[in-house]
């Protein structure tokens, strides 16, 4: 029982799980009302993940208790959390591509009728029930092959709601969402809420923490710090509890020389990609390329880094022409590209922190075309005490590393190959906000030693506190080129929505 | 906020488009030309009795076999080892009658079913519960399937003077015309099919293969499914080794040998997914039937035996390349609808 005299919906008391030596989780608390959303914040690392596992039954606790309506329960599988009304979101939705809209929504618990026979009639009208009651325009019957992943989380919505889930958790639910996107994502949040439902978000942007959630709970190192209501606390105050420490500047700019332009990009085009792309990045200048997701910036860093090709313009770096469709040939001449998706194309999951480092130096190690062990080691270990990354030892393997960590060894690798120009797609994607000011402060310095940093972010905060000149692009095209002074969150996103013709 | 009128199932229409398109349609068709063009050649591949019963009969045991098979592929796995448990069942089968002559006939085909579900729960449990990939699992009961066939068989061989007529009849008798042990793979052929597609679990196969990870998350009994695929395509070879004895009437320590390339070639044809979640075991049944059809056309139109091997290799190629181009074409299409709306 609580204040308000009713009995929460959820409710987890001291709870805590260890794998092995390694503490995930200890003396958890949680409680989650029905009629609210429940914002959990804390870094990575915090025990946020582990905390939604052990609801959704995929892990169990060591200690503690677990009580729904105020009666005990304990989940051994997946299943067993879903039928007794739990339902989770993750970050990267977790859809059967082959199968369709309707079958994923139903499937485990398709209804049947007489031999076992599937009612896919009524599975179908009650998808496309779902579909319209949510407002989104989605075929029940096409494949979740090709779908946003906006829209695969819509479909997971569906499936919380058809299981009638009384609660329903969102692991980081707008990471790889854009504005319109999140908007449409709180709208179904509220309306669930309205419905008497308990909602916990999971989220590192604080505004949406504020502008969804009603009650906030601060977890740091494996243990629950706080609980407030949203009125009665501020994002410093958070952030305070969250880190442990006061990070007064979330985005410590650092001013630098701004010297001779570095990267030099005239009139790139691709069709059906992007379209005369002109700008120039200077030693010492950080520049953020802003947009919508899909409006074509990686693309962009990609072709000028060399792994896409382009159909027309050029790149010159430092006043030397670079080789279209030619990444050897741009790193060699001092270009390095950190990609938005370090699992998939930064980091060698499965190597070592020290092998992954010295990546992109490797030919510079050899000595008569060996390497050993301890050229990695002696070279990766400037790179890593340098960027602070938190690593047992350089051969842990890279993948058992928190995301921000992985970040530092991906960006160890390519400071390791002494870049002239660096362009980063998303910094600061699924980082914890100690890291992020640590990502940030790192950047300022690179920027001060002179290098030209091209930065693609979607957070507005970071581009418009890290950002020396704001480029801003809508459907493959430049629509603005902002100086720092001139970037606000209005000019940005109004560029970021309208063609060049309408913004000028 | 527009509302889509929905109907609760698809129109005629959108069916028989979708039929026009499916890949089974296709390969049905391709056999057809095959079949078309082999008789215009020579009428008896059709038109005589032995001929039409030997277009119907020869592919219908790895018909069997190919629909166990695909049941294991759609689930994201892959069993080498049918064409050993074929051979083991058929020497199982003549020895029942070598020692038991008056056994009843339905219960040889029990127990040869049952048999070749327990050789197929051998490897179901070590994939299921030793999380090893099936393809070293299987390769690995292949030869120890086909070891213990040998050393138990030797240079023998049971002949059909050894067997009950009434076994044997099974491999020649017709009905309408029709042979009969073509119906019985076509029974089984509709009770798998119906099951695939209008199960739990059945679409679950479908899920588990689609996506191993999120069937996890869903909390699927994955482990219990992937046993039953191979319990399944165990079953199915079992059957098709007592079929093969009653249609061949001789056997020997290398029954089946081969039978595991043509069952997944088929699947494969058939467009069932080698990387699993997609196709069916109608595609499967297609796909045999193409595959021997045109292996015994091949000669009826003259073309050396050498070519008879590639065609077959290019047939599976082509398939392949089939599958990845419409893959392509599809993601991309959804890709573009998604992004217009």
């Amino acid at each position: 029982m609580d204040a308000n005299g009713a009995v929460p919906v959820l409710e987890l008391k001291g709870v805590s799980k260890s794998f092995g030596a390694v503490v995930a989780l200890r003396n958890a608390d949680l409680t989650l009302h029905a009629g609210s959303i429940h914002a959990v914040v804390g870094e990575n690392g915090a025990g946020k993940s582990t905390l939604v596992k052990i609801m959704a039954g995929l892990y169990q606790r060591d200690t503690g208790t677990f009580e729904m309506d105020g009666k005990p329960v304990h989940f051994r599988t997946t299943a067993e959390a879903k039928a007794a009304g739990i339902a989770v979101i993750y970050q990267e939705p977790t859809l059967f591509p082959d199968l369709s809209v309707t079958e994923n929504v139903f499937m485990g618990r398709q209804p049947v009728g007489r031999f076992g026979r599937i009612d896919k009639g009524l599975m179908r009208t009650e998808v496309a029930g779902l579909m319209d009651r949510l407002g989104v325009r989605i075929d029940p019957d096409r494949p979740a092959d090709g779908l946003s992943i906006a829209d695969q989380q819509i479909i997971e919505i569906a499936k919380a709601i058809s299981l009638d889930a009384r609660v329903l958790i969102m692991d980081e639910p707008t990471a790889a969402l854009s504005g319109v996107e999140v908007e449409r994502l709180f709208a179904v949040a509220r309306s669930l809420r309205d419905e008497g439902r308990a909602l916990m978000f999971i989220s590192h942007r604080f505004d949406e923490v504020f502008a969804l959630c009603d009650t906030v709970t601060v977890m740091r190192d494996g243990a629950y710090i706080s609980t407030a209501a949203i009125a009665d606390t501020s994002v410093p105050e958070i952030v305070r509890l969250m880190v442990g420490r006061d990070v007064n500047e979330l985005f410590p700019k650092i001013e630098a020389e701004i010297g001779r332009p570095l990267l030099e990009v005239s009139g790139l085009s691709m069709p059906g990609v992007f379209r005369e792309i002109s700008f120039s990045v200077r030693s010492g200048e950080i520049v953020a390329l802003a947009g919508l997701v899909g409006a074509g910036r990686s693309e962009v860093a990609r072709a000028v880094f060399g792994v896409d090709p382009y159909e027309q313009g050029s790149v010159v770096l430092d006043g030397t022409p670079l080789p279209p469709h030619n990444p050897a040939a741009a790193m060699k001449a001092g270009l390095a590209l950190v990609p938005e998706d370090r699992r998939k194309q930064g980091l060698v999951i499965d190597a070592s922190v020290a092998t992954n480092i010295t990546d992109a130096i490797r030919p510079t190690l050899t000595r008569f075309g060996l390497i050993t062990a301890r050229a990695e080691n002696v070279e990766a270990q400037v790179w890593a005490r340098k960027l602070e990354v938190k690593t047992a030892s350089l051969d842990a393997v890279a993948g058992t590393l928190s995301g921000g960590n992985q970040q530092k060894v991906v960006l160890a690798k390519w400071l390791a190959a002494n870049p002239r120009v660096l362009i980063i797609d998303e910094p600061t994607r699924g980082i914890d906000v100690g890291t992020k000011s640590e990502v940030h402060r790192m950047m300022s310095e690179l920027a001060g030693m002179g290098l030209a940093i091209l930065m693609i972010s979607s957070e507005l905060p970071e581009v418009l506190g890290m950002a020396d000149r704001v480029l801003v692009m809508h459907e493959g095209r430049i629509t603005a080129d902002l100086p720092r002074s001139e970037a606000t969150p209005e000019t940005v996103m109004f560029a970021a929505t309208h063609t060049s013709e309408e913004v000028a | 906020m527009t509302t889509v009128p929905v109907t609760s199932t698809p129109g005629i229409g959108a069916r028989l488009a979708g039929l026009a398109r499916s890949r089974e349609t296709g390969i049905f068709l391709a056999l057809a030309l095959v079949i078309v063009a082999t008789t215009l050649k020579n009428p008896d591949f059709l038109f005589s009795a032995d001929g039409w019963r030997n277009l119907l009969l020869n592919p219908s045991i790895v018909a069997v076999v190919a629909i166990g098979q695909a049941v294991v592929i759609i689930s994201r796995n892959v069993d080498l080892s049918v064409g050993s448990i074929v051979g083991l069942t058929a020497y199982l089968v003549g020895s029942l009658f070598l020692a038991f002559p008056q056994i009843p006939v339905p219960l040889v085909f029990v127990i040869g079913v049952v048999f070749g579900g327990l050789l197929g729960a051998v490897n179901g449990a070590l994939v299921a519960f030793g999380r090893v990939p099936a393809m070293v699992i299987t390769l690995g009961t292949l030869y120890a399937f086909r070891g213990i066939n040998v050393w138990w068989t030797g240079s023998k061989r049971i002949n059909a003077s050894d067997m009950p007529d009434g076994f044997l009849d099974l491999g020649t008798q017709q009905f309408l015309t029709i042979p009969v042990l073509t119906i019985l793979a076509v029974v089984i052929l509709v009770v798998v099919a119906w099951y695939m597609a209008n199960t739990r679990g059945g679409r679950e196969f479908y899920a588990i293969g689609s996506d191993p990870d999120a069937a996890e998350l869903y909390g699927l009994a994955k482990t219990r499914r992937v046993l039953m695929a191979f319990v399944a395509s165990g079953a199915a070879s079992g059957l098709a080794g007592v079929l093969y004895t009653a249609r061949y009437g001789t056997v020997n320590s290398q029954v089946g040998d081969g039978f595991e390339l043509q069952a997944i070639g088929a699947a494969v044809i058939g467009g069932v997914a080698i990387v699993g979640g997609s196709g069916t075991v109608l595609g499967a049944v297609f796909g045999a039937y193409l595959l021997l059809t045109i292996n015994s056309a091949l000669p009826v139109l003259g073309i050396p035996d050498f070519w008879q091997r590639a065609v077959v290799g290019v047939l599976i190629l082509g398939a392949i390349v089939l599958d990845r181009v419409l893959a392509q074409r599809q993601s991309r299409r959804l890709h573009e609808e998604r992004s217009a709306a």
